[in-house]
């Protein structure tokens, strides 16, 4: 177990994921969908729209954490394997009880791997990450962008085969925004598939390769990023795009 | 009022030359109150960590009868312990009434739910913060009761202090079970209910001085300890 997080030994591909007239509802009433969507091996999506759209709701429900109501939401592999192998990082960030370094080395001690080289690695990601020098403060008591940080570390830290980002760069500023998505553009290369929420045109035009833009609890429209930001198809794409308020 | 002087007096003698009887009496208080409470952890921590974890038919029962067995009253709890461990009771064979052992197990049975109970509180709110993260990263059921409880861990030596406290200062159950014989199963509190039938005022206010710091000490770790999880040193 603790040798797959060195080397990836061949393994079935998690992806694509599908999902297929899935349907998200609190108590009966219908929070998000029909969505038909599939997220392919390669690339890295950016899911957009206003607030209350439903971005959330659809990562949660990629993720598994939303129960699917109605319709289908499929791995390639049975969802039991693809359980391990998925990474989120949460919008409002959880922070565990514990120092810096043991809750970025928390997923490395779930799989099995020895406290000791854990911890080692969780101080690489630390450092790489700018937070090296809060390695054993408590996490709760980190800034809302260096917990953000942390939660960024400890999804990476066990190469998940894909990773749900919500908002990743909501609390950080400008320099810090530019090294989180260097960290990503790495993440990428290394074969780790990115999903992200993102309120940031900015950050959606450098990394989208394509996009899903989420209206009123629907996919309002979706395709390859260049499309969507040269020429949107939908009138309310492309006044969110503008910056204007999309009623 | 001049009895109670003399018998403070006299108690301090006796616990300045650490009387025998006295050390004898304070050692099987402490050896009884903390192995029940130890077993009443390793049964009550886990539970109330697996009362929030799993969701089943009965959860929300359980919870009841836990809170409401909090409030057993102790000598209850020792007759019935009595009547299963006597001669003629279904556990007679093992010979265990008026042992430290009958009385450990009373004082298990009535310290378990208090720390289950309270430890299912710290617990759920812990939860609250934690399910999506855990879930997430796959957790398995274990490994989530391990992880709330070792981080609850502060709030959770709360809980079997509490525990500690109520055992320590419990008479009824470990007088019936225990029988209070001398050498044998003389704890504090039993040994202060009969100095003081006896007249002996002045053992027995020594036995109360302990007890009273026993309880207090207990209470100031709590203190230190809930002031230290608001400090934030974990
Ligand atoms: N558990 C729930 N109960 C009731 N309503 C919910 C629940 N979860 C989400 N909603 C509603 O569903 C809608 C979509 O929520 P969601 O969090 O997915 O939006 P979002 O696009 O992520 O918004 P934001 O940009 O503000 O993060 C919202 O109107 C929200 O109030
Ligand atoms: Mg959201």
């Amino acid at each position: 177990m603790v040798g797959s997080l060195d080397s990836h030994p061949p393994q079935a591909s998690i992806l694509p994921l599908r999902l297929t007239g899935a349907c998200a509802r609190v108590r009966g009433k219908p929070l998000v969908g029909p969505v038909d969507l599939t997220i392919g091996a390669e690339g890295l999506t950016i899911v957009m729209g206003p607030n209350g759209s439903g971005k959330t709701t659809l990562l949660r429900m990629m993720h598994g954490l939303q129960r699917v109501a109605e319709g289908e939401v499929c791995w390639n592999i049975p969802k039991r394997q693809a359980l391990g192998r998925q990474a989120y990082v949460f919008q409002t960030p959880i922070m565990m009880r514990r120092r810096v370094m043991d809750s970025i080395a928390f997923p490395l001690i779930l799989r099995g791997m020895g406290k000791m080289r854990a911890r080692a690695r969780a101080s690489e990601w630390a450092q790489k990450i700018g937070l090296g020098d809060a390695l054993s403060r408590p996490a709760p008591f980190l800034s809302g962008g260096e917990k953000q940080k942390l939660s960024l570390a400890r999804a990476l830290i066990f190469k998940p085969d894909i990773l749900f980002l919500d908002e990743p760069c909501a609390n950080l500023d400008g320099r810090a925004t530019r090294e989180i998505e260097a960290i990503l553009l790495e993440a990428k290369a290394g074969g780790t598939r990115l999903v992200m929420a993102t309120h940031d045109m900015g950050q959606a035009r450098r990394l989208a390769s394509d996009v899903v833009f989420m209206y009123g609890g629907k996919v309002h429209e979706k395709g390859p990023a260049e499309g969507f930001f040269k020429g949107p198809e939908t009138r309310e794409a492309a006044m969110f795009i503008k910056g204007e308020i999309v009623e | 009022m001049n009895e109670l002087a003399q018998g403070l007096l006299d108690a301090w003698k006796l616990i300045f030359t650490l009387d025998r009887d006295l050390l004898e009496i304070v050692g099987l208080s402490l050896r009884v109150t903390l192995t029940a409470v130890a077993i009443a952890s390793l049964i009550g921590l886990p539970l109330g960590a697996w009362l929030v974890v799993n969701r089943f038919r009965y959860r929300r029962a359980t919870i009841a009868v836990l809170n409401a067995l909090m409030g057993l009253p102790p000598v209850v709890v020792g007759l019935v312990v009595y009547l299963l461990l006597s001669r003629s009771g279904p556990f007679g064979v093992f010979g265990l009434l008026f042992t430290p052992a009958a009385m450990i197990i009373a004082q298990v049975i009535i310290i378990t739910p208090m720390i289950a109970s309270i430890s299912h509180q710290v617990i759920r709110d812990l939860w609250a913060d934690y399910h999506d993260l855990l879930l997430s990263l796959n957790a398995s059921r274990w490994q989530r009761i391990k992880a709330l409880l070792w981080d609850g861990r502060r709030a959770l030596l709360t809980a079997m202090l509490a525990g500690f406290g109520r055992g320590i200062g419990e008479v009824g159950a470990i007088m019936i079970v225990g029988g209070n014989i001398d050498h044998n199963t003389r704890v504090l509190t039993t040994a202060i209910s009969l100095e003081t039938g006896k007249g002996n005022f002045a053992f027995a206010i020594g036995l109360g001085l302990v007890l009273i710091a026993l309880a207090v000490s207990v209470n100031l770790i709590i203190h230190s300890l809930s002031k230290t999880e608001r400090a934030s040193n974990w």
